[in-house]
Order: structure tokens, then sequence, then C-alpha cells
């Protein structure tokens, strides 16, 4: 199964003219090749998504600061979190997902590969609605303004009488439009899943990654469409003269909060999710050991799926809600750290008695499960709703959640691309500039998310274009933002480390890491087809299966 | 289908706790017992349409062309009927009763409600009709009737959500 | 390659170390209670019950996490410098371990029993600050959201100020809790003075309620802490806790109609002819505009414009003349007067004691 593949007749391999290279891609409808969109579509509104966080740092840097107006800060922060949320973290897990899901379970392309090219524009299609409204939004201040609701848009402040202009709506039809891109992937991913696993795979044996990655679309079924009801309402309410979220005809803000978070809460554990996956994979394979309690890991996922969709209201603790709802959304909210937690023993369970290696998507790997112990603890601190009304709507809700964002996923990142961009380019990633790279970024992450804790507790609210002096916040504040730009620093090194690689990178064989899935199995990068013969598996290593056949693994399953 | 069965189950789920959150919130206007009558014709018709899509699917497993064309395009006409029956009541509700989307929280969800199952009639019946033009000219088989089946599935949705609808504007919010 | 896995993970637990002690010291930093008067806005300083009962919770919380991430930490370290891969390891896999039921029955017996001992523990306090009855010594206040600046009504005493708010010191044998009914008069608000109380939200159409029984006088600062629109940032609160006297006194004074001043009679009637009397009260006045705040008392209070400036003639001044000096994208107009007309008006504030 080493070197399985075709040969392609002489002729097909000459370099064609870069107009046709871009139709192909743009006309693509292969889930490598979409992965790879995905990716880098999010790699660019990272880099958008990180400008706009250093503007609102540099603003904090110190009290009284007047490097923007409130206007323009208030803009900053709805769009570096939208951005963040909906069009790189989601789109570069849907990316992953599409390129590594086929691959591992021995199938050839996703079950709707026209779905899956759709959903992705209908994707890239919502962020640049979402930016179209800085030229386009006719807002309150000149011509064009991008919207300053906030990430959540609270009502009534999303409502026509508080957010004149179209700066709301690009805002609310850019959201409405991804999502329903999210919505067609994720039936894809489930479909692909159920559907095309090659012989032998039975869902018991599937590979880690897929089972999460199933338990995520699963959960994007549920928790995206009520946003996209709520966004519906809005558009009603804005536009049709509706009284969904009208207080003043009786509607309820309450309401708009409560379908909000019903989405915004699982939607975190969508984008978790998937990062579980990444380190299900890699920590294995860098410690040289098969993972710890495979069923539990599974049974844990599937329990954090449906816990979480009974805790939305943890988000709501300061709205008045009576001590019942609150104490039972606090209970469900600290049970659902139980699967949780229990997954964080698994990997160390897989490390303990391995050889760990410390290649840098372990380096990785290793922070991630250091800082997302700080964030689920920082999370059970603030379930205790009592404590939660002095930490919410705090710097320290926006260092925890920066915490599970940063150094839970955008780690988990990390390691995923140093583990599968040899797969997908055919060129290792320099381990030196990736040293570099993750050192710089561990130090700047927690120079600035470590301190950013402190403020919270101090009293400073969030989503402040400015604060007052002799509140004891203005020298936190200054450290936070020196670490905003280490991390600015390391990111570009990442960056260059991608580009510089592809050219210059040692070349990669199929398998340069002796891991155990199937994507190892085939060349780097894949060829179109994927697998020449569709494989068979008779465990859920089949690689370690075929390297050590006299102690394989269906032995012992 | 499944899959985009269970989202838009979602969907509707919410529109629904919003529709009988804000019963008897309205603080001006028509209130639903004031106004509404329920629509026993329609609802039988689309109803029924369900049974014909069904019959219409597993005629065509059969490969009884003519047989599987009729029972569609009756289909389609229930289906068609249906939409009259709601355009005919919000003609109703609009001009004589005075209830609008903008007149107080329940035309609010109730126009949001029915309009969004509506609206899921809709594109059911130009997707049905699709089918029915390639049904005549010849290009609808055995072969197609996996599709046709999965179509109907969408269908069948569409006439569950009417029940569930049905049953908390026209049964409960009364 | 073996010297540089050994440095790479000395390097990491050096640096985990570092950072553990860093956290700890500005842990202990941030707890230290922050200058004389005013008081901070330290959740750690609590100066009432509620406040209070919320810090105790929390240390508790964090004593609790403390040792569990101290356990975990321990074990990652641990795997991470026992376990890593040596030279002489090369080409041998270790023991292919698939999981073990007891291991794994123990972890997840283990949380679940601190969650039932945390969540028993919250529920309590939970009950106790939210579901407290309010005693017959109570002073009720009903606080109005508004952008950008707080209304604060005293229904039982017949006194309307705005922004800063001035409740009585309890004394716990014999309580006088402040309770607050919070509404809101457009978007989404949150009451938050952390060394008094917990916050809780003001949402438009849905009243709520929340108490303080501070136990220390001084002033207390604190600030809206849910977004509300352009200058949510300069939403400030100060609560002035005050003796039995000193309250009584303050009472006293906003109970009275305004200060007709003699001197004032130009300033009254340029205020009285232009549309400030269509957005602010004067007790006593012609003047009964409910859309910005009451101005019979403007002199008793420290700051303008909820906090984003002091209340000087020379800020007033400006602050009538030209509000985005101060805080632009609040909803007060420039009101466009003459320099002399603008002067009267200023000395006429100035009057309103």
């Amino acid at each position: 199964m080493a070197s399985d593949a075709i040969t392609v007749p002489v002729g097909q391999t000459e370099a064609r003219p870069w107009v046709d290279e871009l139709h192909q891609w743009l006309t693509t409808v292969d889930h490598k090749r979409l992965g790879i969109l995905y990716i880098v579509s999010s790699l660019l509104f990272l880099a958008v998504g990180g400008v706009e966080a250093l503007i609102i740092r540099i603003q904090l840097m110190h009290s009284h600061n007047n490097f923007v107006s409130p206007e323009v800060f208030n803009r900053m922060f709805t769009m570096h979190g939208t951005t963040m949320i909906f069009f790189v973290a989601m789109p570069v897990l849907f990316g992953f997902a599409n390129y590594l899901v086929p691959l591992m379970i021995g199938a050839r392309d996703m079950a709707f590969p026209r779905l899956n090219a759709f959903s992705f524009w209908l994707s890239f299609l919502g962020g640049l609605l979402l930016y179209f409204s800085c030229v386009g939004g006719s807002g309150l201040y000149g011509a064009g303004s991008a919207p300053d609701v906030g990430w959540w848009s609270y009502a009534p402040l999303g409502a026509r009488a508080f957010s004149p202009g179209h700066s709301s709506d690009y805002w609310t039809l850019a959201l409405l439009v991804s999502g329903f891109g999210s919505i067609g992937t994720a039936i894809n991913i489930i479909a692909t899943i159920l559907c095309l696993r090659c012989p032998g795979m039975k869902i018991s044996r599937m590979p880690l990654l897929v089972w999460m990655n199933l338990v995520m679309a699963g959960m994007v079924l549920l928790a995206i469409t009520p946003l996209s009801a709520a966004q519906i309402m809005l558009l009603i309410d804005r536009y049709l003269g509706g009284h969904f979220f009208d207080t003043q005809a009786g509607g309820s803000a309450v309401l708009w909060m409560h379908f909000f978070w019903i989405f915004g809460h699982p939607e975190v554990y969508v984008l978790i999710i998937p990062c579980f996956a990444f380190m299900s994979e890699i920590i294995p394979v860098f410690s040289r050991k098969p993972i710890f309690g495979y069923p539990v890991m599974v049974a844990a996922t599937v329990c954090i799926a449906f816990v979480s969709m009974s805790v939305w209201a943890h988000h709501m603790f300061t709205i008045g809600m009576n001590s019942y709802a609150n104490s039972f959304f606090t209970l469900t909210t600290m049970a659902v750290g139980v699967p949780t937690g229990i997954k964080i023993f698994n990997w160390i369970g897989t490390m303990w008695g391995g050889r760990i290696q410390f290649k840098t998507a372990m380096l990785f790997s290793i922070a991630f499960l250091f800082q997302f112990l700080i964030a689920g603890l920082t999370g059970i601190m603030m379930a205790a709703s009592p404590f939660d009304w002095q930490l919410s709507l705090s710097y320290f809700v926006v260092a925890h959640f920066h915490y599970v964002i940063v150094g839970g996923i955008l780690f988990a990142l990390f390691g995923a691309f140093y583990y599968w961009y040899p797969k997908m380019t055919g060129r290792m990633l320099s381990e030196r500039l990736g040293k570099w790279h993750f050192w710089l970024f561990l130090i700047g992450f927690h120079l600035t998310f470590d301190v950013m804790h402190l403020p919270g507790i101090l009293g400073m609210p969030r989503r402040i274009y400015t604060y007052e002096p002799g509140r004891g916040w203005d020298a936190l504040n200054f450290i936070i933002t020196i670490g905003a730009f280490i991390q600015a620093l390391a990111i570009l090194v990442f960056l260059a480390n991608l580009v510089i690689s592809y050219f210059k990178g040692a070349r990669a064989g199929n398998d340069p890491w002796d891991a155990w899935t199937l994507e190892w199995s085939i060349s780097s990068p894949p060829p179109a087809y994927n697998f020449a013969t569709v494989p068979t598996v008779a465990s859920r290593r089949p690689l370690w299966d075929l390297k050590h056949p006299e102690d394989p693994d269906s032995r012992y399953e | 289908m499944a899959g985009l069965i269970i989202a838009e189950s979602a969907i509707f789920t919410i529109f629904v706790v919003a529709y009988l959150f804000y019963l008897g919130k309205s603080s001006t206007g028509p209130t639903p017992q004031a106004v509404l009558e329920t629509p026993i014709f329609y609802t039988i018709c689309l109803l029924s349409s369900s049974l014909t899509i069904h019959l219409a699917a597993k005629s065509l497993e059969r490969d009884y062309r003519r047989l599987f064309l009729g029972l569609w395009l009756l289909t389609i006409a229930l289906g068609g009927l249906f939409l009259f029956g709601t355009a005919m009541e919000w003609h109703r509700l609009i001009y004589e009763r005075g209830l609008t989307i903008s007149t107080n929280l329940f035309g609010t969800t109730y126009y949001s409600l029915v309009g969004l199952h509506a609206f899921h009639v809709t594109a059911g019946l130009i997707m049905l009709s699709l089918v029915a033009i390639f049904g005549f000219i010849g290009r609808v088989g055995v072969s197609q009737s996996g599709r046709v089946a999965v179509l109907s599935m969408y269908w069948h949705f569409v006439d569950a959500v009417w029940v569930v609808v049905f049953t908390v504007v026209y049964v409960l919010g009364r | 390659m073996s010297m540089l896995n050994m440095k790479s993970s000395t390097l990491r637990l050096l640096a985990q170390g570092i950072l553990l002690l860093f956290w700890s010291a500005m842990a202990v930093w941030a707890s230290e209670p922050k200058g004389p008067s005013p008081h901070g806005t330290n959740i750690f300083a609590p100066a009432s019950t509620p406040a209070k009962s919320i810090a105790d919770l929390s240390v508790f919380v964090l004593v609790i996490t403390g040792i569990i991430f101290v356990v975990v930490f321990a074990l990652l370290i641990y795997s991470v410098v026992r376990f890593r891969a040596r030279a002489m390891d090369a080409g041998r896999e270790p023991a292919q371990v698939y999981g073990s039921t007891q291991i794994e029955l123990a972890w997840t017996i283990i949380p679940i029993l601190i969650v039932v001992v945390l969540f028993l523990a919250t529920a309590r306090v939970i009950h106790a600050i939210e579901d407290a009855p309010e005693p017959a010594g109570a002073v009720e206040v009903t606080a109005i959201g508004h952008q950008y600046w707080w209304e604060f009504r005293y229904p039982q005493l017949g006194i309307v100020t705005a922004n800063e708010l001035h409740i009585p010191l309890s004394d716990p044998s014999h309580p006088t809790p402040t309770f607050l009914q919070l509404l809101s008069a457009d978007t989404d608000h949150s009451f938050w003075v952390p060394e008094l109380a917990g916050k809780t939200d003001l949402i438009p159409n849905h009243p709520n309620r929340m108490w303080m029984d501070p136990q220390r006088t001084g002033v207390f600062l604190g600030q809206c802490a849910q977004y509300c629109g352009t200058q949510h940032a300069k939403m400030l609160l100060r609560v002035s806790v005050d003796g039995p006297e000193e309250f009584a006194s303050w009472v006293h004074g906003q109970q009275k109609p305004a200060v007709e001043d003699a001197g004032a009679v130009a300033g009254r009637r340029v205020f009285e002819s232009n549309a400030c009397i269509n957005c602010h009260t004067v007790g006593g006045t012609p003047a009964d505009g409910r859309f910005g705040p009451d101005l019979t008392h403007l002199m008793s209070r420290a700051t303008i414009a909820a906090g984003a400036a002091e209340n000087t003639p020379t800020n007033l001044r400006l602050w009538i003349q030209n509000p985005s000096a101060i805080k632009p994208g609040s909803l007060m107009p420039a009101m466009k007067l003459s320099d002399a007309d603008l002067d009267a008006v200023v000395s006429y504030m100035e009057t309103l004691n």
C-alpha cells in the first residue's frame, strides 16, 4: 500500500498556464483543494482579525488613550470577534475536516462534492459581505461603517432604533449566509462518515478525528440554526416592522439572548471538538502509543455534545434569572467540565509510558494541554454563578475565552499545521522556524492572557474604549499589549514558515512521522483520486498493523 | 436529507418557541381568538398531498411512469391549493381584520411562523415542478426513484411541520 | 538529537514554572486593597454582604480549582520529563497500552464528586443572595439605565438624582440595606460596583432586583458593564456610603426644591427659554424633561456626564457648549449658545446645590 499510485500519462504533468490553474482552483470540487481553500481564506481573515486586535490593544495600552475614536474602537471589537469566530475558526476547522475525513476513512471524496464547493463559497461570500460593510454600510458616520454592536448584537442595541444605517444588516446577512454554508458542510461530513467508510472500518474503528468531526457536524446542525432563526427574526424586526425583540412593543430582549446563546454555547464546543480531534491524532503518534481509552474518548465527546446543549444560560447569569434557573445552569455547566476534564487525563495517559518526541507539533500539543486545563478551570470558576456575577462582562471572561480559543484552539491548530502540512504539500515545515514560532507565541500568549485575568478581578469591564486612571489597570494593560505584539511577531514567523517551506522545505515522503492512520499510506500530496485501490482495514490503526505484523492492534480490539 | 431536516427542524423550533413565548403578550391589536379561522380544508389538502407523493414515489419504483406523473401533479395541485388558502387567509387578515406583521407581537410571530412554512412549501413546489417537467420530457424513470424518494422525504417534512404549526397556532394558541 | 529534546523539555519546565510563580505573585499583588479613598474596584475587597459571600465562595472555588491544577500540572510535567524519547530508544516502540478501566473510572468519579461539592456550595450562596428578604429598614432605589447615564429615584423619600448614588451604612446588628430595582429606558446596561455586590443587568421590559448592605463608609466606584453603545465606557458609577447623620442630611438636601438664587435669574431665563427644559428637570421650575439627568441638585455631585468629567465650572461650560469634547457620542446636544448666555447658564447651574 506504500506507493499505490496509478501512473499518469506523459503530457499531463507539464506546467499549465496560471489562468488555467486559477480556474481549476475556483471550480474545484475536490475535497483536498476545498480544504486548502478554506484554510488559506481563514489565514487571510486571521491577519485582518489580528490587526483589529492590535488596534484594540494599542488603544487600551494606557488610560484615556486617543489612538482611535470610541466609534472606531467599538467597530474593532465587533469585527474582531465576528471575524475570528465565523471567518477564521469555523472555516479553518471545516478545511481540515474536509481534507482529512475522506482520507482517514479510505474514501475518494466527500459524499456531495458540489455541495462542498457551494458551502465553501457561501462561507467566503459571508466574509466578504461582512467587510463590504466598511464600504457600503451607509452607517451613521459616513459612507460606510462596519457594525459596532458587539459580536452578539444584543437586543435592543441591534434594532433599527439604536443601529440605524446598514452596518448591522451586513453583520446579520454575513452570518446568515455563512451559516447556510456551515450547515451544508455539516450535512456533507455526516453523510460522508456514515456512508463512505472503507470496508472493515466499522464505526468503532474510525480514527478519533473522524468521530469528533461527526459529533461536531451534528452539533452544527442544531447549533447554527437557532442563530439563523434569530437573524431572520432580527431582519423581520429591522425591515418589516416586526416586534420580536422590540421592547417598546412588549418584545423581549432576553429572548434574543436565549436564542443567541443557544447557538453561542454549542458553537464553542463546535470549535473545540475538532481541536480535541487533532490532539487525539498527534499526541499518540509523538508518544508512540495508541490513544489511552478510545471508547471513553468517544463517549465523553458525545456526552459533551449533549450536555453542552443545556448550559447556554451561563452566559446570562447577570440578567436576573431566578435562583432555580441560575442553580440549574450552574450544575449543568460544572457537569460538562467532567467529560472535558476526562479527556485531558486520557491525553496525559497516552503520553504516560511513551517515548515522547518533541517535534513542533508535539510542543504545541503539550502547551494545549497546559492551557486548556487552565481555561477549563477558569470556566469552572465562572460556572459558580455568584462568582460569575463579579467576573462576567469583565476582562476575566475575555481572558478565559481567549485562553480557550488562542491557548486551546489556535495552539491545537498550529499543531495540526505542523503535522499535516507535509501531507498537504509534500514538504516539511522548518523545525527551526517552528520552534521560534512556538516559543515566541507561547511567551506572547502568556504575557497577554495570563495577565489579562487580573484587570477583570480588579473590576475592569469589557468593551470599553478607554478606562479611568487610578483603578490599577494601566500597568497590566500595557503588559497585555506587549504580549499581543509578540504574538503578532510569532504569527509572522509562522506565515513565513508556511511560504518558505513550500519552496525550500525538505521533501516529505508518504509517512514522515511514522504514523498509523490511512492518510499516511498514500503519497504527499495525495493524488486527486486519493486511493488507487480502496483499502480494507482490520483495526483502529491500520498502518500499525502493517508495520507490526507480529503484534497487530486487531488482536486487542 | 435527514441532516437538512434536522437543521430545518431546529429553525422551526425557534420560531415556534417565539410564537408560544409571545402568546397573550401583545399589548394592543387583534388577538388569535378574535381573528383566526381554522383552515381545515387546506390542511386536509396539504396532508393528503403527503399520501399522493408517497404513492407517486412508490409507483415510480415500479416504473409506472404515467401513474407516477399523475400522482405527482396531484401533489403539486394540492400543495398549490394549500398556498392559495394561505394567501386567502392572509388577505382576509390584512384587509378585513387589520393584522399585519408590524401590528403587534401576535402579528409578528404569526406571519413569521406561517410565512416560514409557506416559504418552505413554495420551495418544495418549485422542486416538485422541476421534476414534473423532467417527467414530461421522459427523463424520470426507475433509476431516478432514489432521488424522488429523497425529495418526497422533504415534502413529508414540510407536512409534518404544518401539523406542528397548525396545532400551535390554531389549537393551542386560541 | 536527544540533547535537543532534553533542552526543549527542560526549557518547557522552566518556562512553565516561571509562569506559575509569576501568576501567583500577580494574584497576591492584585488582592491587596488599593489606595485610601475612594475605594477601588477589587472583587476581593468586599465591603457588603453580597460581595463578601461571593468573595468567600470564590476563594473556596479557587482553592479547589487550584488543587486540581497543581495535581494535573504535576502529572503533565512528570510525563513530559520522565517519558521523553532518549537516543537509546531509537527503533523501539514502548508498550502499547490501550486503556485501563479502573483508572478511567477513578478519574471520572472523582471529578463528579468535586462537581457535587462545588454545586452545593454555590447553590447556597445563590439562594442567600437572590432570595434574601427585604427587611423593614431597607432603603429602596429605582435605578434606570440610559444611554449613557444613570437615573436614581428614591420612591419612599421622593428624591430624583443621577449618576451618583448615596446609600446608608448598614449596621449588621440592625441592617439598613439598599434594595435596587433595575430598569432601562433604552438598551441593556449593567450595574457593577465590585466591592459592594455582583453585577446585575438593566434590561428594558425586564425589571431586575439587587441589594447591598455596605459596612464601610466612603466612595465606591464602578461602571456600566453591559455594552450599551458608543459611550458605554464612560457610564461611570459613584456610590457614596454615608454614615447615618450624613445620609440623613444628604436626603434632606435632596428633598428640598431647587435653590432660587436672585443672582442667577439671567441664567435661569436662558435655561428656561432654550431646549434645556425638554430634557432636564429642575424641581419647582417649568423644567421637567425626563430624557436627561435631573439637575435640581447638580452641585451636590462630584462629577458630570456620568463621571466623564469633574464637576467644575470649566467642565460644565465645555459640556454645554460642546459635549463631544468630553464624551463624543453622548446624547447631549451642543447647545449653540452665545458666550454671554453660556456664562449665565453656567452660573445658574452653579447655584443648584
